[in-house]
């Protein structure tokens, strides 16, 4: 039987979804890894719980605080109302935003550790080859963190298809703006109709094991490499 | 060593040991929650039974039950659900009845927002309008009715937000996220009337009755207190509760 009409929409809009966020995520991440891996403040430790919290809070408990901050009442409600965006609750990039909490330390902690593991010394080099902050960035830091930020894209990617506790607190169930493939699949499950159940969740099943083959395959071949360059050196 | 495996068989003991005969384990709709829990309060004072209840969603409940989970009795929160366990061997035949039909409101929770009639939802000056899943809950397909014959259906559509059941569509206009929501009469109402905001009580007559079915689980047909909190439910003093909740009851049963 296949996927349907409405399913098709599904995918495509939890694709849509994750790549926005994954893309999002990148560029607001990284300056908080970079911060984290190399800053020694005080507040290194709360940042770093507060970009964790995701990690060990119930979606149901992400979500409803995100249905009242966001809604009429809320802070960032009246913050997107004065803008004249209305409200994120049912929309799109309600989605968008709740995904960016919740995703959050998946891009984060990745390029985090990449960071830290350059350590001080290239960036020290490189500075006394008169390299700026930015170009330090660009020619040291990104090369040799990008295992860690194609660790944080697959996973930020991945973790944002795989939402569905925020969605449904904050969704509203809108074919095409906020119904994606996990609320779609639980709407099957909810109405008996365990067939059509089933191709979306092995869909679901196939697409997270090769996601993870893929992340998997990717370190292995990675740290390969890595033992060969110790050996030359 | 010799204590850690005491401690060990201990442990297997309570989990193996079936619940006590006069346990009840009663699968709830979510909309029922409120009313079932002083049934059940009542229940336990006047039997001495004990009653643990599990709200949820009924299709999940379906799923559950079709897949060995341990509940005596089911409340569904439509007739579908409970027919399908009796056509599957999973519930003991002749034992569903409607405990409670359901009665919808339109509803808002700013005062004099909602008239005693279908003004607010002609008029507009709302973006948001909160409903069930009219697929997957009873209330939501009656909300849809409703409109239907209103002619609404096709002007409003573009402004429903759907909750997986009807407690979410209600979270979604208590919140304000939503101006306005067909919601269950149940959730909004306190000692016979409104007691927050302001509603309209949907005349019954402008959707299929939303009647809400219960039944003996097969796991529960041997426990005799599964069957007395099924009578006790069809009891007069459950009626009278049922009713003052929000609900009404089939005409054979008054």
């Amino acid at each position: 039987m296949g996927f349907s009409e409405a399913d098709w929409i599904a995918i495509g809009l939890t694709l849509r979804l994750a790549v926005t966020v994954t893309i999002l995520l990148l560029l607001l991440g990284t300056p908080i890894a970079w911060w984290l891996a190399r800053t020694s403040s005080r507040w290194k430790g709360p940042v770093s719980a507060l970009v964790a919290l995701p990690l060990v809070l119930p979606p149901s408990v992400l979500g409803f605080y995100l249905l009242l901050s966001m809604g009429p009442g809320g802070p960032i409600g009246q913050l997107t109302t004065s803008l004249g965006w209305g409200t994120l609750p049912f929309t799109f990039w309600g989605l968008v935003v709740a995904s960016l909490f919740y995703s959050l330390p998946f891009v984060v902690q990745p390029i985090q550790n990449a960071i830290e593991a350059i350590g001080e010394r290239p960036l020290e080099v490189a500075a006394t080859l008169r390299a700026g902050p930015w170009d330090r960035f660009f020619t040291v830091v990104l090369p040799q963190a990008r295992p860690g930020f194609i660790s944080a894209a697959i996973l930020g990617f991945a973790h944002t298809v795989g939402e569905f506790g925020v969605i449904l607190m904050i969704g509203g169930n809108i074919p095409g703006e906020t119904r994606v493939v996990s609320v779609q699949v639980y709407d099957y499950v909810e109405m008996m109709q365990y067939d059509k159940a089933h191709w979306l969740s092995g869909g679901m099943l196939l697409f997270s094991f090769v996601v993870l083959l893929a992340l998997y395959g990717f370190r292995h071949q990675r740290s390969h490499a890595a033992l060969r360059m110790g050996a030359v050196q | 060593m010799r204590g850690r495996r005491i401690l060990l068989s201990l442990i297997l003991t309570a989990i193996v040991l079936p619940a006590r005969a006069e346990e009840v384990i009663a699968a709830v709709a979510s909309n029922f929650a409120a009313p079932m829990k002083v049934i059940a309060a009542a229940f336990e004072e006047s039997t001495g039974h004990r009653v643990r209840l599990a709200f949820g969603s009924s299709g999940k409940f379906f799923a559950q039950v079709s897949n060995g989970a341990p509940f005596d009795i089911f409340l569904s929160a439509d007739q579908a659900k409970p027919h399908a366990l009796l056509n599957a061997g999973l519930a003991e035949p002749g034992s569903a009845f409607t405990y409670a039909i359901g009665r919808l409101v339109l509803w808002s929770p700013v005062t004099g927002r909602v008239s005693d009639g279908p003004g607010a939802l002609r008029e507009g000056g709302y973006r948001k309008l909160a409903l069930a899943n009219p697929r997957l809950a009873p209330y939501g397909a009656a909300a849809v009715q409703v409109l239907g014959s209103l002619e609404l259906v096709e002007t409003t559509r573009s402004r429903w937000v759907q909750g997986e059941n009807i407690s979410q569509a209600f979270q979604f206009v208590a919140t304000g996220n939503a101006e306005l929501g067909f919601v269950a009469l149940s959730q909004v109402m306190k000692e016979g009337r409104i007691a927050r905001g302001s509603g309209w009580v949907v005349p019954s007559s402008m959707h299929r009755p939303i009647r809400q079915d219960a039944v003996l689980l097969e796991q529960g047909a041997e426990n005799p207190a599964a069957r007395a909190l099924l009578a006790f439910l069809r009891s007069p003093r459950s009626a009278a509760l049922i009713e003052s909740r929000g609900y009404q009851l089939p005409v054979s049963e008054e």
